[in-house]
C-alpha cells in the first residue's frame, strides 16, 4: 500500500519535456509519404508490365531508385514511430514495455537497410 | 497489458427486477448498475420499472423517483440538478452525460444506467474521481503572474481575450470526457485526460497569465499530453457542448509553434 497523496502520484517523475518531436515526425513524414505514396501508386499503373526484366528497369532508373530509398526510409520511420506509440498505449510492464520497444526499433532498422541494400545493389548494377 | 475484459469481479451478472405497481399503464424500464462493496458478490444490473406519469422528464428526476419510492438503497451522486455542478455524470444509454439534462424521452428502449466507465467504483453509480481530482489540481489551475497586480484595480482583459477563455473556463469538471477517452482508459495514471488538459488551456490562453512558457513545458511530455489520439469522444460526449479535443489540438500547436 503506498502512503502517497494523489497528486504526488499524479505528478511521477514529472515531465519528460518531449514529444513534440516525435508528433511533428509523424505528421512530417505522413505528409512525405501521401506524397511518395501517390508517385508509387502512379508509377505501379503506368508500368510495361509485372515481370522481372520490369520491374529490374523500373528500380534501376535513377530518380525511381532515389524516390524508392526515400519511400522506404520514410516508411521506415513513420512506421517506428506508429508501433511505438502502439506499445506504449497497450504495455504497462516497465520492462517488457522498453524490450519491445528495442525490438521494434531493431525490426525497423533491419528492414530499412534490407530494402535500401536491395535498391543499391539494383540502382548501382552489381 | 490493457484490459480488454473487466477483471472477474467485477464482470456483470443479472440483478433484481422490480415491476410496476397494478393499474400503472404508462410504464419505462431503467436498467442500473448495481455494485455493493460490503458484500463479496459480483457487481449486477436490477431493473426498475417506473409509472412515467408520476415522474419528472429527466433520467436524474427518475434515479430520484426510484431511490425514494422503490429501492432506497440505490447509490447516486447528484446536487444542481440543472447542469451546472457535475455531480451526476454517469454513463446513460451508451454515453457519458449527465443525468439532470439528459431527458427519459431522448433515450429509445429501456434506458440503461452504468457509472463512468473505466473508474474504479466505489458504489452504485459513484465512481472514485480521486485522481482525476488530483489530475486538474497538478496544472495548476489558478492564475500566476510575476506583474504585481495594479494597486487600484483589477488586471484588466479586453473583450477579445475573455473570449479565448470563456467557452474552456465553462468546464465543470464533470469527467463525461475524460472517462470517455480510451487513451485515458489504457493510461489514466500519466495521461492528463481531456478534462485536465482543457482546463491547462483555459490558463494557456489567459491573457493575464504570465505562467504560459511553464505551464508548456510541464505538459510536453508523450504521456501527460501526447496520449491524446484525437479519438474525439471527449468532444463528442460533452454535456456542456465544449471542445476539449481543439483545446488539445491548440496545445499542440503551441509546442510545434515554440520549438519550430
Amino acid at each position: 500500500m503506498s502512503l502517497r497523496t494523489p497528486l504526488n502520484r499524479v505528478l511521477g517523475l514529472g515531465s519528460a519535456k518531449d514529444g513534440t518531436g516525435h508528433f511533428w515526425g509523424q505528421r512530417v513524414s505522413g505528409i512525405a509519404l501521401a506524397l511518395l505514396g501517390l508517385w508509387f501508386i502512379a508509377s505501379m499503373l503506368t508500368l510495361p508490365g509485372f515481370a522481372y526484366s520490369d520491374a529490374i528497369a523500373f528500380i534501376a532508373a535513377p530518380l525511381n531508385g532515389v524516390l524508392l530509398l526515400l519511400l522506404v526510409v520514410t516508411i521506415a520511420c513513420h512506421s517506428q514511430l506508429g508501433v511505438q506509440v502502439v506499445i506504449e498505449d497497450y504495455v504497462h510492464s516497465h520492462s517488457l514495455k522498453l524490450l519491445l520497444l528495442i525490438l521494434s526499433r531493431f525490426a525497423h532498422l533491419f528492414l530499412a537497410v534490407a530494402a535500401i541494400y536491395a535498391i543499391l545493389k539494383i540502382g548501382l548494377g552489381a | 497489458m490493457a484490459e480488454f475484459r473487466l477483471p472477474k469481479n467485477s464482470r456483470l451478472t443479472k440483478g433484481k427486477h422490480f415491476a410496476a405497481a397494478d393499474g400503472v399503464s404508462n410504464v419505462r424500464t431503467f436498467a442500473v448498475y448495481r455494485y455493493d462493496p460490503s458484500s463479496d458478490s459480483n457487481p449486477r444490473v436490477d431493473t426498475y420499472d417506473v409509472d412515467m406519469d408520476s415522474c419528472g422528464p429527466m433520467v436524474l428526476d427518475a434515479l430520484i423517483k426510484i431511490k425514494n419510492e422503490i429501492d432506497p438503497t440505490l447509490t447516486f451522486r447528484r446536487s444542481c440538478r440543472e447542469g451546472i455542478c457535475g455531480s451526476c455524470a454517469m454513463n446513460i444509454d451508451g454515453g457519458n452525460t449527465l443525468a439532470c439534462t439528459r431527458a427519459n424521452d431522448e433515450v429509445k428502449g429501456d434506458v440503461k444506467i452504468y457509472p463512468l466507465p473505466h473508474m474504479p467504483v466505489v458504489k452504485d453509480l459513484v465512481t472514485d474521481l480521486t485522481n482525476f481530482y488530483a489530475q486538474y489540481a497538478s496544472i495548476k489551475p489558478w492564475l500566476q503572474t510575476r506583474t504585481p497586480p495594479p494597486p487600484d484595480q483589477e488586471r484588466l482583459q479586453s473583450k477579445e481575450d475573455q473570449e479565448l477563455i470563456n467557452e474552456p473556463a465553462a468546464c465543470i469538471l464533470c469527467a463525461c470526457c475524460s472517462t470517455s477517452c480510451p487513451s485515458y482508459w489504457w493510461n489514466s495514471d500519466r495521461y492528463l485526460g481531456p478534462a485536465a488538459l482543457l482546463a491547462s488551456y483555459r490558463w494557456l490562453v489567459d491573457s493575464r497569465d504570465e505562467a504560459t512558457g511553464e505551464r508548456l513545458d510541464e505538459l510536453e511530455d508523450p504521456f501527460r499530453l501526447y496520449r491524446c489520439h484525437t479519438i474525439m469522444n471527449c468532444t463528442q460526449t460533452c454535456p456542456k457542448g465544449l471542445n476539449p479535443a481543439k483545446a488539445i489540438a491548440e496545445t499542440k500547436k503551441m509546442m510545434v509553434e515554440r520549438k519550430y
